[in-house]
C-alpha cells in the first residue's frame, strides 16, 4: 500500500508522514484541523473583492488572468471542429492584438485529448483532460484508472480527476485517500515522467467549509499538484470564500511541509471583475509565488472573452462589444 | 460662495510584489465645496460666533488646513439652547408619524449625498475612504432610518404609554466616527421629541456642519437640531447650561467624570460613553484565520480609534506561537497610507496630539519591557502616522496593558485556562467590549456571562446594528445607545 511519503516527497520530515497510516490516523488529523468559522471567511473573501484595481495594476490582472485560463470545453456535444476551434483560440486569443498571452491550457474529456494535442502542437500551451468518471465520478476504481491511464496515453499532460464525493461525505477519507494515490499512479508515462494531478472537490456537493478545509489536506496529503473546486456541472462551483479557504490550505500545507501545491477555481467566473477578485485574494493570501499559470488557473470558458473585451478596452480607450471578439 | 481648497494626496505606500496595485485615489473635489470659514447653525440659520476666536481644522494626512471654524463662547452656547427651547414646544407636540417622516427624509439624503460624506469625512478625519464608504456612511443612514421608524410606535418601547421627551439635549461628540457618533445622539434625541444642541469635536467638525445643511434640505423645523463648535470648553458651557435636560457625551473616561461632577445634584439627566480596553480571547480551539482576521479588525480598524478597540489580545499560550506568527504575516498586507486611496487599510492618525499620546505610551511599553513589532512599511512624508504596532510578552502590571491607547496598537497577553482568560480580561476599570474566539458554544457562553462588558462579541468583532444597544460597565461609561435601549436615555421614564 502506497504511503504519505511515498506521494507527496516533502512530507517526510514535517511529522506528517505517519496521518494516513490509518484509516484512524487520517480521520483524527483531518479532524483536528481548525475550524471554519463562515460569517468571518465569508467577510474575509467579500472586503478583498472591494480592491480597486485600476490602470497599470489592471493591464497586468488582465494579462495574468488570460495566461492562467484552462480554456475548457466539456459538453456530451463536443466534435473535433469544435475542439480544434478551441485550440486555435487558447492560440490566438485576440487575432487583433499579437501580444495578447496565450491561455495556460485547454480542458477537453479524454476522447478529444489527441486532437486537442495535435492542434496545439508547437505551443507551450498544455492539454489538460477530466478522467475518472467525470462528473460524477461514479464508477469502479479499475474504470476510472482505465480512463485515466487513456488520457494519459493519448498525450494529456494535465489530468483533472474528481473525488469519490459519497465516500467523503460518509466519512471514509481513506478510500478517497487511497483513490487519489492510485490516480497518481496512472498519471505515470513509461518515459518516468507524469501528468500533473488536478484533483477536482465539487465543493458545491461538500457544502460546509469544514469539509473543503479537510479535503484539501487529504488531497495535498494524497500527492495532488492542483487543487480544483468544481467541475462547473452543478448548480455551485467556485465562490471566493471556498477558493480563500483553498489558498489558505495550500499556504499552511507549504509552511508545513515545503511542498507547494497549485489551486484552480473553477465555473462561475465569467467577468473580468470576478477574475481580478480572485486574483487579489491569491496576491493578499500567497503573494508572489503563486501569482503564476504554474500555480493558479481558472477553469472557465466565457470568461476569455470578457478579458479580451476589457483588455482592448485598455488599450484603445473604447469598449468593443462582443461582436469584436471571437466566439467560438 | 466659499473657495474651496486644493489638497495634495499624500503618497500611497508602494506596494511591492508582482502585482501592485495602481493608486485607485477617490476624488477630493467629491467632498463638495468646504468654505474658508465657519459659524455655528443655530435655529436653522448658519450663524457668525459672538467671539473672534476660530479654530482650524486640518487634514491629517497632509496637515493642510481644510477650514477655520468658531470657538463657541457661552453666548453662543446660551443662543443655541435658547433656539432648542424655542423649538421643543411645536416639535414635541408633532404626532410621531410627522417626527418620523423628517427622520426618513433626513435619512434618504443622506444615502443619496454617501459619496460627499465619506470623501468629507476621510478628508477631515484621516480615516480610510474604504471605511467611510462601506461603513460610517451606510451606518449613519442605518441609524436615521432604525429611529424614524420608532417614533410612532413609542407608546409600544415599553415604558408606558405616551412617554414625554425630556427637552433639550446637550450633545458632546469625539472626533473618531464624527457623523456616526452625531447619528447615534441625534437621531434617537428627535424621535423620542427632544430637541439638540451638539458640539462636535474640535479637530472634525465639517461634517457635523454638513449635516446641518442637510436638515436644512429636509426642511426639518429650525431650532430642533443647533450646532455650535468648539473645544472643551464650549463643550462645558454647553453642559454646565441651566436650560439643558439631557447631557450625552461620548469621549475619554477623565472628561466623563468631569461632566459627571459638573452635573451632581442637579436635574439633568446623563449618559456617557466612555473609554475601553477590551480583551478579545483567542482560545485553542478557535477559527485561527477567521481570529486573525477578528484581531486585525478589531485593533487595526479606523486606526485602533475606538473605543471598544480589541487591544488587548488574550491568546491561549498552547496555540501563541502559531496565532502570532498567522497574526504578522496577516499584518504585513495591510496598506498605510493615503485615506483616499481606495485600497488603503490603515489611514493618518486624526491628530498630532493624539500621535504623540501613542507614541508616549509605545516608549513606555518598550521601557517597561515589551517586545515590539511593526511589518516593514514606508509612511508618508507630511501627516500623521503609525505604523500598525504589536506587543508581546506584555504583562497585566504594564501601563500597554492598562490604558487606552487609541492607537493602532496590540498588546498580545497569555492565558492558560478559561478561567484565567476571565479573570485578566475584566483585570481593567473598564468594561465597554470583549470578544472570543471558540469553535465551542458552551464555552462562549461560559465566557460571555463572565465578561463584565457592554458588548461581548463571538468569534467576530467590531460589529455595530442600530437595534442593539451599545454602552459600557464601571468607567465605560453609562447608558444605552442604540435598540430600544436607546430610547431611554431621551424619555422621562
Amino acid at each position: 500500500m502506497s504511503t504519505v511519503a511515498a506521494n507527496a516527497p516533502g512530507v517526510a520530515g514535517s511529522g506528517l508522514q505517519d496521518v494516513a497510516a490509518s484509516e484512524a490516523s487520517l480521520r483524527r488529523f483531518l479532524h483536528g484541523l481548525p475550524g471554519v468559522d463562515q460569517v468571518g471567511l465569508e467577510a474575509r473573501a467579500a472586503a478583498l473583492g472591494t480592491r480597486s484595481i485600476k490602470t497599470t495594476a489592471k493591464a497586468y490582472a488582465i494579462d495574468l488572468a488570460i495566461s492562467m485560463i484552462d480554456l475548457t470545453t466539456l459538453e456530451g456535444a463536443d466534435t473535433v471542429g469544435k475542439v480544434r476551434a478551441l485550440c486555435a483560440k487558447g492560440r490566438t486569443p485576440d487575432p487583433t492584438d499579437p501580444t495578447t498571452p496565450r491561455v495556460a491550457a485547454i480542458c477537453v474529456y479524454p476522447d478529444m485529448v489527441a486532437t486537442a494535442k495535435a492542434a496545439l502542437r508547437g505551443t507551450d500551451i498544455q492539454v489538460a483532460s477530466v478522467a475518472t468518471a467525470f462528473p460524477a465520478g461514479r464508477a469502479a476504481l479499475p474504470v476510472k484508472l482505465a480512463d485515466t491511464a487513456d488520457a494519459v496515453a493519448a498525450g494529456a499532460d494535465e489530468i483533472d480527476m474528481v473525488i469519490d464525493r459519497g465516500a467523503f461525505l460518509s466519512g471514509r477519507y481513506f478510500d478517497v485517500f487511497h483513490e487519489i494515490v492510485a490516480v497518481k499512479e496512472a498519471c505515470k508515462r513509461p518515459d518516468g515522467t507524469s501528468a500533473h494531478l488536478k484533483v477536482i472537490f465539487e465543493t458545491g456537493e461538500l457544502q460546509t467549509y469544514d469539509n473543503v478545509r479537510r479535503v484539501s489536506w487529504l488531497a495535498m496529503l494524497a500527492g495532488a499538484d492542483f487543487i480544483k473546486t468544481s467541475t462547473g456541472k452543478v448548480a455551485v462551483n467556485a465562490t471566493p470564500p471556498v477558493t480563500l479557504l483553498m489558498l489558505e490550505a495550500v499556504r499552511d500545507f507549504k509552511a508545513q511541509t515545503g511542498v507547494q501545491v497549485g489551486v484552480k477555481p473553477a465555473g462561475g467566473i465569467k467577468t473580468t471583475k470576478d477574475a481580478m477578485k480572485y486574483l487579489v485574494m491569491v496576491n493578499e493570501t500567497l503573494g508572489d509565488d503563486w501569482l503564476t499559470p504554474h500555480w493558479f488557473r481558472f477553469g472557465a470558458s466565457s470568461l476569455l472573452n470578457d478579458l479580451l473585451m476589457q483588455r482592448q478596452k485598455l488599450t484603445t480607450g473604447r469598449y468593443s462589444g462582443p461582436d469584436y471578439v471571437t466566439v467560438d | 460662495m466659499a473657495k474651496k481648497k486644493n489638497t495634495e494626496e499624500p503618497t500611497a505606500k508602494p506596494a511591492g510584489g508582482l502585482f501592485a496595485y495602481a493608486p485607485a485615489p477617490e476624488s477630493s473635489a467629491a467632498a463638495g465645496d468646504i468654505a474658508t470659514s465657519y459659524g455655528h447653525f443655530i435655529g436653522g440659520e448658519f450663524v457668525d460666533s459672538s467671539g473672534s476666536e476660530a479654530l482650524k481644522t486640518v487634514n491629517p494626512a497632509t496637515e493642510q488646513v481644510l477650514a477655520e471654524f468658531a470657538q463657541g463662547t457661552d453666548e453662543d452656547v446660551d443662543r443655541a439652547v435658547a433656539a432648542a427651547r424655542k423649538a421643543f414646544a411645536d416639535w414635541s407636540a408633532l404626532p410621531g408619524s410627522e417626527r418620523g417622516k423628517y427622520l426618513f427624509r433626513i435619512a434618504r439624503i443622506i444615502q443619496e449625498r454617501s459619496r460627499e460624506l465619506a470623501v468629507l469625512e476621510s478628508i477631515d478625519n484621516g480615516k480610510p475612504i474604504r471605511e467611510t464608504r462601506d461603513f460610517d456612511i451606510p451606518t449613519v443612514a442605518a441609524w436615521f432610518f432604525y429611529y424614524a421608524g420608532w417614533a410612532d410606535k413609542l407608546d409600544y418601547a415599553g415604558f408606558g404609554p405616551n412617554p414625554r421627551p425630556l427637552g433639550v439635549a446637550g450633545q458632546v461628540i469625539p472626533w473618531n466616527f464624527p457623523l456616526m457618533m452625531l447619528a447615534w445622539k441625534i437621531a434617537p434625541a428627535l424621535a423620542t421629541g427632544n430637541t439638540v444642541v451638539l458640539k462636535p469635536a474640535e479637530t472634525t467638525p465639517l461634517t457635523a456642519l454638513r449635516f446641518a445643511e442637510i436638515c436644512r434640505q429636509a426642511g426639518l423645523p429650525k431650532g430642533v437640531v443647533n450646532i455650535v463648535t468648539g473645544d472643551g470648553r464650549t463643550g462645558a458651557a454647553l453642559t454646565a447650561h441651566p436650560d439643558v435636560n439631557k447631557v450625552a457625551f461620548t469621549g475619554s473616561t477623565p472628561v466623563g467624570r468631569a461632566i459627571a461632577k459638573q452635573l451632581a445634584g442637579s436635574r439633568k439627566k446623563l449618559s456617557l460613553e466612555l473609554g475601553g480596553k477590551a480583551a478579545n480571547i483567542v482560545f485553542d480551539d478557535a477559527p485561527i484565520d477567521q481570529a486573525v482576521e477578528g484581531i486585525v479588525n478589531g485593533i487595526f480598524f479606523n486606526q485602533g480609534h475606538v473605543c471598544c478597540a480589541g487591544s488587548r489580545l488574550l491568546v491561549q499560550e498552547s496555540i501563541q506561537d502559531e496565532l502570532l506568527d498567522a497574526l504578522k504575516r496577516r499584518m504585513a498586507t495591510l496598506r498605510v497610507g493615503d485615506p483616499l486611496d481606495k485600497n488603503t487599510d490603515i489611514g493618518a492618525i486624526n491628530s498630532a496630539a493624539q500621535l504623540a499620546r501613542i507614541t508616549e505610551l509605545t516608549d513606555a511599553g518598550e521601557a517597561e519591557g515589551a517586545e515590539r513589532w511593526s511589518p516593514d512599511c514606508e509612511l508618508p512624508g507630511t501627516g500623521f502616522w503609525f505604523k500598525p504596532t504589536l506587543f508581546t510578552g506584555v504583562s497585566q502590571a504594564h501601563r500597554i496593558a492598562q490604558e487606552e491607547i487609541f492607537g493602532p496598537v496590540l498588546s498580545v497577553l497569555t492565558f492558560r485556562t478559561p478561567a484565567e482568560a476571565v479573570d485578566k480580561a475584566n483585570n481593567t476599570p473598564y468594561g465597554l467590549s470583549a470578544g472570543i474566539w471558540t469553535e465551542k458554544g458552551s464555552r462562549i457562553l461560559w465566557t460571555a456571562s463572565r465578561l463584565k462588558a457592554g458588548v461581548v462579541w463571538a468569534n467576530t468583532f467590531n460589529k455595530f446594528d442600530p437595534t442593539s444597544p451599545f454602552g459600557g460597565y464601571k468607567e465605560s461609561g453609562y447608558g444605552r445607545e442604540g435598540g430600544r435601549h436607546g430610547l431611554e436615555a431621551y424619555l422621562d421614564v
